[in-house]
């Protein structure tokens, strides 16, 4: 009964495919050759346009193959995608190998992107998976121009913040290609978010900084004084009897001695305040600050992450993320199974996207304190006490003092001693909420 | 050759696209810090030193108390930012060795929006104004030096005596003290 429910429809003849080898994407066809409950008729035409889009045009850049990041490749590879670039800088580690299951013990040791990639290729024919290992700060502007889709799978906040601010600069009002939606997904223990991006339209990484709580801290003086969980002798060791008495040598979360010295210091704290239940690899736990990974946690956001990137390709139904609606889906797994998907609103005082970078030309051989009062005259900017900064160079401080003296020789320098041509200039003002962002070229 | 001049546009937009990437932006993080800097109001009582002007993620703060039991000395404190900033809080540690309820002998500073209460909305005055209160009113009930807590609790009187001697580089019960008057 099933197979005569599939309308002649959604085999497509492709050119250079036989039918037979697209019957094996009949369940994704099933989508994307006929209209859907939801599906916009303006913008979805069923057929061959939709299936070429994700099997061909479409470019996606998978950053991080970690737990989330095989989850990822798998489904984008099962969805049909095959043009897929993958970056991770990590190699895989023996305690990879529960939840990340691209790996094999074999592969313990070797670049987790290109292992990744080869698996995924050799289980999915067709599909073309490009690794790099590396960071994502390697790679600049051209390279990044060249997708159509990004989706995160990261448990840094630092990448993440780098990847937005990067996609948002990268926007050019004259071209349409230079924006790149931004799929972020997310978790923590049985917690776990996935959102959609679109480079200064919606709400980005910067504006939802304060959704990402910060680790439940423990105060201070409860280790120092009354300790009463296992965690707060360990947290003990590692923050206040390390530097006690061990300052000049750098924690190595990764040296088994290390880890040995706070286990015994932690368990004879333990000891004296009758603490059950401290062990060496609750030691390691909390010194790495490591969450536990739930496998089912990864599965399901990386399932969203992929559905809407699916949905944004093929346009085969409304995504999550278009300016105006919800762009953000939380879900909590520990007590039952919960969603709750909102619109985050952009923030105009978003410091990344609330601002962004001007063209400003600059003659080179201008002073910055000519530089500086030309701003005063700026009728967009009537800046009062301008503080400017490149990302190497504390240009000019008006406060405090002691920044104040040391950056006021900079004042009577030609702009071309302090910058090259090209940079990008903050300036902030008390006056101003935000601070403004400039891009340099000398006239 | 039409392509080919089109390939060589191509390349020159890469080029040039690539050549501005290259560039250093400013990062979000150091953004932040620049603009909580020029928002920040000193007191006469504190001030700032940065070792790199250029690195703005690092400085000390000292704070020169003019009352209360602390009065008469210099304290020193850095600050460590991190990139993580404002999702994370600056790092603050007291440079010198010193008799506070709230500060233990290796400079960790108990104060709850350094830890605990931190959020990304407060900046970096709100962390100078928590500080400058710690010497005003050092406070028995969150101890990191238990002793001194104990002291402050038990017999204010002798609490003050060890705070002063404390700071002349004295000894308070066999433990010995930086020596932070200013004269
Ligand atoms: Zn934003």
């Amino acid at each position: 009964m099933a197979a005569t429910m599939q309308p002649e429809a959604v085999r497509p003849s492709m050119n250079g495919e036989s039918d037979f080898s697209r019957a094996k994407w009949a369940y994704l066809d099933s989508f994307l050759s006929r209209p859907g409950a939801y599906s916009d008729p303006e913008m979805f035409v069923p057929g061959e346009i939709p299936v070429k889009s994700i099997s061909e045009s479409a470019q996606i850049l998978v950053i991080g193959a970690g737990g989330l990041g095989c989850e990822i490749l798998k489904n984008l590879a099962l969805s049909g995608f095959r043009n897929i670039h993958v970056i991770d800088m990590d190699t895989i580690d023996v305690s990879n190998l529960n939840r990340q299951f691209l790996f094999r013990a074999k592969d313990v040791g070797k670049p987790k992107a290109s292992v990744a990639a080869e698996f995924v290729m050799k289980r999915v024919p067709g599909c073309n998976i490009t690794p790099f290992v590396g960071k994502i700060q390697d790679k600049d502007e051209a390279y990044y121009k060249q997708f159509n889709l990004v989706i995160c799978g990261l448990d840094s906040i630092e990448a993440r913040r780098w990847i937005n601010a990067t996609l948002i600069d990268m926007v050019d009002d004259e071209d349409p290609d230079s924006l790149k939606p931004l799929i972020d997904g997310g978790t923590e223990g049985f917690k776990g978010q996935s959102r959609v991006i679109l480079p200064t339209m919606t709400s980005c990484i910067e504006c939802q900084l304060d959704m990402h709580a910060p680790r439940a801290a423990v105060p201070l003086c409860t280790l120092a004084t009354i300790p009463r969980q296992p965690q707060h002798c360990i947290e003990w060791a590692h923050i206040i009897k390390w530097e006690e008495e061990r300052k000049d040598i750098q924690l190595d979360t990764d040296e088994p001695e290390h880890i040995t010295w706070l286990y015994q210091k932690a368990l004879s704290r333990a000891e004296e305040f009758g603490i059950q239940g401290v062990t060496y690899s609750m030691t390691q736990g909390v010194v790495k600050n490591i969450i536990p990974a739930i496998a089912s946690t990864n599965a399901i956001i990386a399932a969203s992450c992929c559905n809407e990137a699916f949905k944004l390709i093929s346009s085969s139904a409304p995504s999550l993320g278009m300016p105006g609606t919800n762009n953000y889906m939380q879900y909590t797994g520990d007590a039952g199974v919960y969603t709750f998907t909102f619109e985050h609103q952009k923030k105009d005082d978003c410091p990344v996207c609330g601002n962004l970078p001007k063209d400003l030309t600059v003659d080179p051989e201008q002073t910055l304190e000519e530089l500086i009062e030309s701003f005063a005259a700026r009728p967009e900017s009537q800046l009062k006490k301008p503080t400017l900064k490149t990302e190497g160079k504390s240009l000019y401080f008006p406060y405090p003092p002691s920044l104040e003296e040391q950056t006021r020789p900079n004042l009577k320098r030609k702009m071309k001693d302090l910058l090259s041509n090209g940079e990008q200039l903050a300036v902030s003002d008390p006056a101003y909420p935000i601070s403004f962002r400039y891009n340099v070229s000398f006239s | 050759m039409l392509k080919i001049w089109s390939m060589k546009q191509q390349q020159q937009k890469n080029e040039a696209a690539s050549g501005q990437a290259k560039k250093k932006k400013v990062t979000a993080a150091q953004l932040r810090v620049q603009k909580d800097l020029s928002e920040l109001s000193l007191p006469g009582t504190m001030k700032t030193t940065f070792p790199n002007p250029d690195d703005i993620l690092n400085f000390t703060l000292t704070i020169t108390p003019d009352e209360g039991l602390y009065k008469g000395g210099q304290f020193n404190f850095s600050f460590a930012i991190s990139q993580n900033f404002p999702h994370e809080p600056p790092k603050v540690k007291c440079k010198e060795k010193i008799y506070h309820p709230n500060i233990d002998l290796e400079g960790n500073v108990c104060l709850n929006i350094l830890r605990e209460d931190w959020k990304p909305v407060l900046n970096l005055n709100a962390v100078v104004v928590g500080l400058q209160f710690l010497f005003l009113e050092p406070n028995a009930s969150d101890p990191l030096n238990k002793d001194a807590a104990n002291d402050l609790m038990s017999d204010r009187d002798r609490f003050r005596r060890n705070v002063r001697s404390s700071m002349g580089g004295g000894q308070v019960k066999g433990e010995s003290f930086d020596r932070v008057l200013l004269k």
